[in-house]
């Protein structure tokens, strides 16, 4: 089986259903000639044409509203933001537009909005965001955000064949980080299930793309000290798969909530509240959340290190929870 | 992308037959009766409620335009454009029942107004921050210059519109990809009480046009042969493959902004002017100097557009409003659209049966 990083197995996974329907098309700033800023359709122009891989003005609303418009029209677009920072500029018509049009009047609106997102690259307050919430808390829409090359290439096809607006969140950290075997050819990843990522019965740690890994490596070092964490990745974050979150709380009996993006409102607030009202009974310590800071994404290395959440900081966490 | 075949006639279908003079004044008088239904008695007896927006004085806009489009063309109506929906094939009755809240409608009670789209008829409602269908026409061009049948996508604004963003995002889009679309804009001289001095500091709006790489024009927009002319132009331009055009439509808002609204604040000499430019009365008197109707023709008219406005009112009112739990369904479109619906359901009912709440969802009494 071939290897894969991260950013092959989306282009491969959009590259075949390209090829699998030609209802499929792209557009974003800089995906044709470029192939994009991260090289995510690299190769696509020459492959499938101008017509099907269209680069566009810097204008994101004029990108999303023309992904909505053609949707209704029958075509299924995948449309990038170069950056998920810069989707506050398309945010009237992913959350006015398209999450509510299929409720209001009856139509599918098969798009997917995709792109980098997350820190650790140094990039600063506009190219470091975990927006993923902003979405989240709109009803209509899907977010995804893969942690794994195989979960990466199965979601972009799952989101692609979905008939709702899917937010596709790509952490640009794992783009050529993470590598592994991904099956050539067709398979596809449900969207709205979690995967256990490391089966444990002590601490259970619900979390999603780049944090799984640094939950994993949290996993490892306190396996050493008789510590078993289990590891949930989330995958799809809206609507989140709540028998999952709940299933390895009341194995655990413990629970930590990991991500990147900031505290208050975060993703952790709301499945701190399924469990509070789900399975109370079932807890034997606080819900503990590790989260970015409630402040923007610094710049300077040590102060977006400060930012983050790590491996140190979940083992401090998980070794106190284990005691309580 | 291929540029647009001209499959269909690009010839401009400029000056309209008789029977399209005809069927214009049916069209302006029955957007103006029905929307008075709707201002006037339905919105006063609390059976429509929330916002009423209407077009009075601005129907030859929505007329003139709609009446030019063909099978495959797509259009995207303003709020005052009421005309749009009828002409292209939504029943009076469905529009009525859709502004009462009632079950059987096109949103079944999930919005209000004008907020009701059909693609098999061409229609894609708009969205209250305005501006927002100016891209989606665009996307929808895209598919129609790919497809090269010659179809075309019309979107209307208002002029207090033009000031927002995706305005400018969508027309540089369709300027700089040729697309099939062309925005008409209703220069109503007001966006609620903003006068268009405080929206824009150049007297035609239509300058902007070639600003975009597209033709601008601006028209008398209280005249639906003009209308309908102008609209034809531009539809042929693009069904050529010329690519957009930006049409100014100069009216005037003879109404507050909503029902609610006295427009106090707009000049009573403004409004007196206006009232002498008047759509209706300015093609009756054409229709009856070239002979085309009679006087007894147009009281006849009349009174067909009473019975089939009573007719549609009575209908509406019939239908049922809907259940409150209907609220959950359909949020998303497909097998997972009773996702969220479902648990937060039985959690409704287990309360109003008081239930003692469980750690885990009952969702077996759906």
């Amino acid at each position: 089986m071939p290897v894969l990083t991260y950013v092959e197995a989306i282009r491969q996974g959009i590259w075949e259903e390209m090829e699998r329907d030609p209802s499929v098309f792209l557009l974003g700033e800089d995906v044709g000639v470029l192939g994009g800023a991260f090289k995510v359709t690299d190769g696509m122009l020459e492959k499938f044409g101008a017509e099907r891989v269209i680069d566009t003005p810097i204008s994101e609303s004029a990108i999303v509203g023309a992904a909505v418009g053609a949707a209704l029209m029958g075509m299924r677009p995948v449309a990038e933001m170069q950056f998920m920072d810069f989707i506050a500029c398309g945010f009237d018509q992913i959350v006015n537009m398209a999450a509510k049009m299929h409720y209001r009047w009856g139509p599918a609106l098969p798009i997917v909005i995709r792109g980098p997102s997350g820190a650790g690259v140094h990039g600063g307050p506009y190219h470091s965001q975990s927006n993923e919430m902003w979405f989240v808390h709109t009803p209509g829409l899907k977010v995804i955000m893969p942690a794994t090359a195989y979960d990466a290439k199965g979601l972009i096809k799952s989101a692609i064949r979905d008939d709702n607006p899917v937010i596709f969140y790509e952490h640009k950290f794992l783009y050529r980080r993470i590598k592994e075997e991904v099956p050539e050819g067709d398979y596809v990843v449900p969207l709205g299930k979690a995967a256990v990522r490391r089966e444990g019965k002590d601490v259970a740690i619900i979390t999603y793309g780049a944090m799984v890994w640094t939950a994993l490596e949290a996993a490892g070092e306190l396996e050493k000290e008789g510590i078993s964490l289990e590891v949930v990745d989330l995958r799809t974050l809206l609507p989140y798969d709540e028998e999952a979150v709940l299933g390895s709380v009341r194995k655990c009996n413990k629970v930590i909530l990991l991500h990147e993006g900031t505290r208050t409102g975060g993703m952790a607030g709301e499945l701190a509240a399924l469990i509070a009202e789900r399975a109370f009974e079932d807890l034997d310590g606080p819900i503990v959340r590790i989260t970015g800071l409630d402040t923007p994404v610094p710049f300077s290395p040590p102060l977006e290190e400060y930012f983050l959440p790590n491996a140190r900081k979940v083992i401090e966490a998980a070794r106190k929870l284990a005691r309580y | 992308m291929r540029s647009s075949k001209t499959a269909r006639s690009s010839k401009p279908r400029n000056a309209p037959e008789p029977a399209t003079l005809e069927r214009m004044l049916h069209y302006l008088k029955l957007t103006r009766e029905a929307e008075a239904r709707i201002e006037q008695v339905l919105y006063r007896q609390g059976k429509i409620v929330g916002g009423v927006y209407v077009g009075r004085g601005q129907e030859a806009i929505g007329v003139g335009s709609a009446l030019q489009l063909i099978a495959g063309d797509v259009v995207l109506p303003s709020h005052r454009d009421f005309s749009s929906f009828l002409i292209r094939g939504f029943s009076l009755a469905d529009i009525f029942a859709n502004w009462m809240g009632r079950a059987d409608t096109p949103t079944r009670g999930r919005d209000n107004t004008l907020h009701i789209g059909n693609m098999k008829l061409g229609i894609i409602p708009i969205i209250s921050p305005l501006g927002g269908t100016c891209p989606v026409a665009c996307g929808v061009a895209m598919v129609l210059k790919w497809r090269a049948q010659g179809n075309v996508a019309l979107v209307h604004l208002g002029e207090g519109t033009t000031s927002v963003g995706q305005v400018h995002e969508a027309m540089n889009m369709a300027g700089v990809m040729k697309l099939p679309v062309i925005f008409i804009v209703n220069n109503n001289g007001y966006a609620f009480s903003t006068p268009v001095e405080k929206q824009f500091p150049i007297k035609n709006l239509s300058r902007r046009g070639p600003a975009y790489g597209m033709p601008g024009k601006a028209i008398d927009g209280n005249d639906v042969r003009v209308v309908y002319r102008a609209v034809g132009e531009a539809i042929a331009w693009a069904r050529r493959g010329e690519g957009p055009s930006f049409l100014e439509c100069k009216t005037f808002r003879m109404t507050g902004h909503s029902a609610h609204d006295g427009a106090e604040y707009v000049p009573a000499r403004l409004l007196q002017s206006w009232a002498k430019k008047d759509p209706i009365q300015r093609l009756e008197k054409h229709l009856l100097s070239k002979r085309i109707m009679t006087r007894q023709g147009i009281a006849d008219l009349d009174r067909r557009i009473q019975k089939e406005v009573d007719a549609a009112v009575a209908d509406a009112e019939a239908r049922p409003l809907p259940q409150g739990e209907s609220a959950l369904e359909g949020v998303y479109c497909g097998p997972d659209c009773w996702w969220k619906g479902r648990s937060q359901k039985s959690e409704v009912r287990s309360q109003k049966q008081g239930a003692r709440s469980k750690n885990t969802a009952d969702d077996s009494i759906i």
